[in-house]
């Protein structure tokens, strides 16, 4: 195969495989050897760029943010303190608190990189380069996602220190709770493709970006998102001023590493499945023939989200954990379902009345919108009010005790 | 033996010895930790008989739900971190009888299963339409609807029982609300 400058990744792909097969390999086990490579490679390169590269991103937007300038001393802009980080993180003691299950203590930083890690095998980068196809690619995400889960658990219980089981309780509160509207969502682009699988539902894309289909439901998902990645104002699983540092309290030297890349790493992933779930993932002019152009709007809108959650993060405070339970279930759950059945409602209309199918589901997300936002305010009065009474109340009370 | 069997063969010897494992561990912790292990062998060998989708949904149920609920549990209850009692009480020979006649009954039944020995040909159908066909199956009135509303149903009812048991006792009195 001649090589294509717009699609190299199906030409290394056939090349490799060309190479191991002319060794004398069986093509299958050529193949499952180039997968595990790929895999390989894919979470090296990713562990380097969250590690490196995207600490250095986010310190220096913080910075930008508070009015300071960020690191700035190792390589240009300070591009290189990533490494130098890395260096030493690598370097440090390792410590294994007394009382601690050794077994559990060292296997919770695994299972935590790896579930974020294996989240990337069903993303689809460009039309030629993903890892797998799953045609349950929507599950797999969150049951990989939900290992994470349990990797925390298991760093928080394994530590043997109060702080740190103190955060594994609040995250596992707030990821299982959290998990359920993300779920019910999904269900909205997977309605709007017929399958559940990342590679069909970006396809399924190349017209119109769900965003504009259903954007109360991607609203939603980048929320449930944040919620699941622990980042404000959703950190309260590592909230510095009650916990120390949360579940990770114990942790020290490359194995706390571990848990910093894989949350940064977890940041750029919920990025890459917003854009590849509601926006369009590698769609765009001519991504379709040039793969490697598709690759770089992937890249492009994966920044876009990135720096929007990047934003949020610095600029909102941390929401205590009543209310955070309480968005989740009074109000993102009960949004979630009614995004779903309206966006069903719509899609059959829109296919029973040959109406235009962007203006049905817009007209349904502001019907949804201006109803939440009604009930909203309905709600807020009743607590003020009742807020009230109580305060002429107490106020009542405290006179008749004065006299 | 082809790399499957070999496969199946490791992950069967896993689940099995870590679902012995959680009768048998003395921290509590660690059983549930071995029935997580236990979950996800199953798991696997739903990926190896190519049922993607169940597989995926044993992680996502057995794994990210009950199995976090159970640990989330037992960390709750007291002294969970030096919980070292034996596990084992004196009605263990009967636990073990009725696993072993279980077992037994699943030989036989199995054993007269006429195809059991000859290897299944894959189904007439492309791996991922299973999943659709599946789904329609559920709500088709010639299918399992029924069952499927029935299930529905007790699901519900089991949901709106919970929430009333777990609901606190209403409070009557005045000083009641102050506390």
């Amino acid at each position: 195969m001649d090589f294509n400058f717009w699609d190299p990744f199906t030409w290394i792909g056939e090349w490799l495989l060309n190479l191991l097969v002319g060794w004398g390999l069986a093509e299958t086990i050529a193949l499952t050897l180039l997968r595990f490579a790929g895999a390989v490679v894919l979470a090296l390169v990713l562990l380097l760029i969250g590690g490196v590269l995207f600490t250095w991103l986010d310190r220096k937007l913080s910075a930008r943010i508070q009015d300071r300038l960020g690191p700035n001393r190792v390589g240009p802009f300070g591009l290189f303190q990533g490494i130098a980080d890395t260096l030493k993180l690598l370097t440090k003691e390792d410590i294994i608190p007394a009382g601690a299950d050794k077994i559990v203590f060292n296997l919770a930083p695994l299972l935590v990189t790896m579930s974020v890690v294996g989240i990337w095998a069903v993303v689809p980068f460009a039309p030629t380069l993903i890892g797998t196809d799953l045609n349950v690619g929507l599950l797999y995400i969150i049951s990989v996602g939900s290992i994470g889960t349990l990797g925390i658990m298991m760093a928080g219980w394994a530590s043997n220190n109060k702080f740190a089981l103190l955060g594994a309780f609040r995250t596992v509160a707030q990821m299982v709770a959290y998990e359920v509207p993300m779920v019910v969502v999904l269900l909205v682009p997977t309605m709007f493709t017929g399958s559940m699988s990342v590679h069909a539902i970006v396809e399924g894309q190349s017209s119109l970006w769900y965003v504009a289909l259903a954007p109360v439901a991607a609203l939603i998902f980048l929320t449930t998102s944040i919620a699941e990645l622990g980042r404000a104002p959703f950190d309260l699983l590592e909230a510095e001023s009650e916990l120390v540092a949360g579940f990770n309290t114990e942790y020290t030297g490359i194995k706390w590493g571990m848990f910093f890349a894989s949350e940064f790493l977890h940041g750029l992933t919920i990025s890459a499945l917003t854009a590849a779930i509601f926006l369009g993932g590698w769609q765009g002019p001519g991504a379709e023939a040039r793969p490697l152009l598709g690759f770089v709007y992937f890249m492009i809108k994966t920044m876009v989200v990135y720096f929007g959650v990047t934003l949020l993060r610095f600029s909102m405070p941390r929401v205590r954990i009543d209310q955070l339970l309480d968005l989740n279930w009074k109000f993102l759950t009960p949004l979630a379902l009614a995004a779903v059945c309206v966006t069903a409602v719509a899609e059959k209309l829109a296919l029973a009345t040959n109406w235009s199918r962007l203006g049905v589901h817009i007209i349904a997300n502001v019907g949804l919108l201006i109803l939440t936002l009604g009930a909203l305010w309905v709600r807020a009065r009743m607590v003020r009010r009742r807020f009230e009474t109580e305060q002429m109340r107490l106020a009542a009370r405290s006179e008749s005790a004065a006299d | 033996m082809t790399i499957a069997q070999i496969v199946f063969l490791v992950i069967s010897a896993t689940t099995l010895v870590a679902s012995i494992l959680v009768v048998t561990s003395r921290k509590m912790v660690h059983a549930a930790l071995w029935l997580v292990l236990s979950l996800g062998g199953v798991a696997v060998l739903f990926v190896l008989l190519q049922a993607s989708f169940l597989a995926v949904v044993q992680v996502v149920i057995y794994i990210g739900a009950i199995a976090i609920l159970i640990i989330f549990a037992v960390m709750l209850t007291r002294r969970m971190m030096y919980d070292t009692g034996s596990p084992i009480n004196r009605y263990w020979w009967a636990g073990a009888l009725a696993a072993v006649l279980l077992f037994a009954g699943l030989v036989v039944m199995l054993g007269q299963i006429p195809s059991i020995t000859t290897q299944a040909s894959a189904l007439p159908i492309p791996e991922g339409e299973l999943l659709s066909l599946l789904g329609t199956a559920l709500v088709d009135v010639n299918g399992y609807m029924l069952p499927f509303e029935v299930a529905s149903v007790l699901l519900l009812a089991a949901l709106i029982g919970s929430l009333v048991v777990a609901r606190p006792m209403e409070r009557k009195t005045e000083e009641g609300d102050k506390r």
